[in-house]
């Protein structure tokens, strides 16, 4: 089912799993936040820092810092747009739209059909509703233009609320 | 998180708009939303740091931080994993919910630990969230324990090939 790489279970240790456990709901908002790991994971503030760094130039954190609230700063509207694309280009075109400096996700993902032929997913972010759907007109007349015919439908889901928003979150 | 003490602010799980934050962020908020968003430093002191590069100080920083988690202006302050890289998997996954019965779905699929982020959508797949298992084959077996705890069906879109993620949204 999964077509991703590979697991890389390589260098996750006891001290990193400790680390992770201990920052998977946020770093403490305090003046020396590693120190404050530390003395939760039981290990010196140095280490903390090295294995987060590590961690950091493995990919394994995508970066480290704040995830803003869509709609407080403003981004009301975001809007999933779904797209189904011949296979045959589906790539080339995912590469495409995935760089448009407006979209802020572009993956592939399977159809379920017959109720979801859609196998190229972009997210449009944008301060109103009408922006968006702007955008998303753009993305089909760029596609119409370098990829004729490629394309055989399309829809946008707006996201109508938040439900939840955590993050990873594994087992202690 | 503390969720359930501010007051004046609905029960999150079952209100249409879920988790809205409780205000907007003033001028000085944004600038440090931008810089937050960035490489927060991997120093004995970040916030320190952070604070000398937007021209406040430390105190502030950490204060207003904490006032923005509060209110949910943030959503997260923390390391972003990416658990694929760390042996688990996310996916996609779609149900859809009818309206009767949406609060009571919505509690039963928040509560489980897998369900990273839910998102209600308009569509008639109006529930979309992302499960985040440490193990490949735990994205199936949390599906069926969802389909079982809601009497309804799971669709999974797990991504095939990632072209383009950008983390980071100027405020």
């Amino acid at each position: 089912m999964m077509a991703s790489p590979a697991p890389d279970h390589s260098g996750l240790d006891e001290l990193d799993r400790r680390i992770v456990l201990a920052t998977q709901d946020g770093l403490p908002v305090v003046s020396r936040p590693y120190a404050a790991v530390a003395a939760q994971v039981g290990c010196t503030e140095e280490a903390v820092r090295e294995r987060l760094t590590q961690m950091l130039e493995s990919g394994r954190i995508r970066r480290i810092g704040a995830v803003p609230n869509h709609y407080a700063i403003g981004y009301t509207a975001n809007g999933m747009s779904v797209w189904n694309i011949d296979d045959a280009v589906i790539d080339p075109v995912g590469e495409r739209v995935g760089a448009l400096d407006f979209v802020t996700h572009c993956y592939r993902r399977p159809r379920h059909l017959p109720d979801w032929p859609y196998n190229l997913f972009a997210m449009v972010h944008a301060a109103s509703r009408e922006a968006a759907l702007a955008r998303v007109d753009e993305i089909a007349m760029l596609l119409e233009r370098e990829f004729r015919g490629a394309c055989k439908g399309r829809d946008v889901l707006f996201s109508a609320g938040i439900l939840k928003k955590t993050g990873l979150r594994i087992a202690g | 998180m503390s969720e359930t003490s501010t007051p004046g602010v609905a029960a999150p799980a079952a209100s249409r708009r879920g988790l809205a934050a409780t205000r907007e962020p003033d001028a000085t908020d944004r600038k440090l939303i931008n810089a937050l968003q960035g490489d927060f430093p991997l120093t004995e002191t970040p916030f320190a740091d952070v604070a000398a590069a937007v021209g406040l100080d430390e105190a502030e920083v950490i204060a207003r931080v904490q006032a923005m988690l509060r209110d949910r202006v943030l959503t997260r302050f923390g390391p972003m994993f990416q658990i694929e890289r760390m042996g688990g998997a996310f996916c996609l996954a779609a149900m859809a919910v009818p309206e009767a019965a949406w609060g009571e779905v919505a509690e039963a699929v928040n509560g489980f630990p897998e369900v990273a982020h839910n998102y209600r959508r308009e569509h008639s797949l109006n529930m979309w969230f992302v499960l985040a298992t440490e193990r490949p084959e735990g994205i199936a077996d949390v599906a069926g324990r969802i389909e079982a705890a809601t009497g309804l069906p799971v669709h999974l879109f797990p991504k095939e090939k990632e072209y383009f993620v950008e983390m980071k949204l100027e405020a």
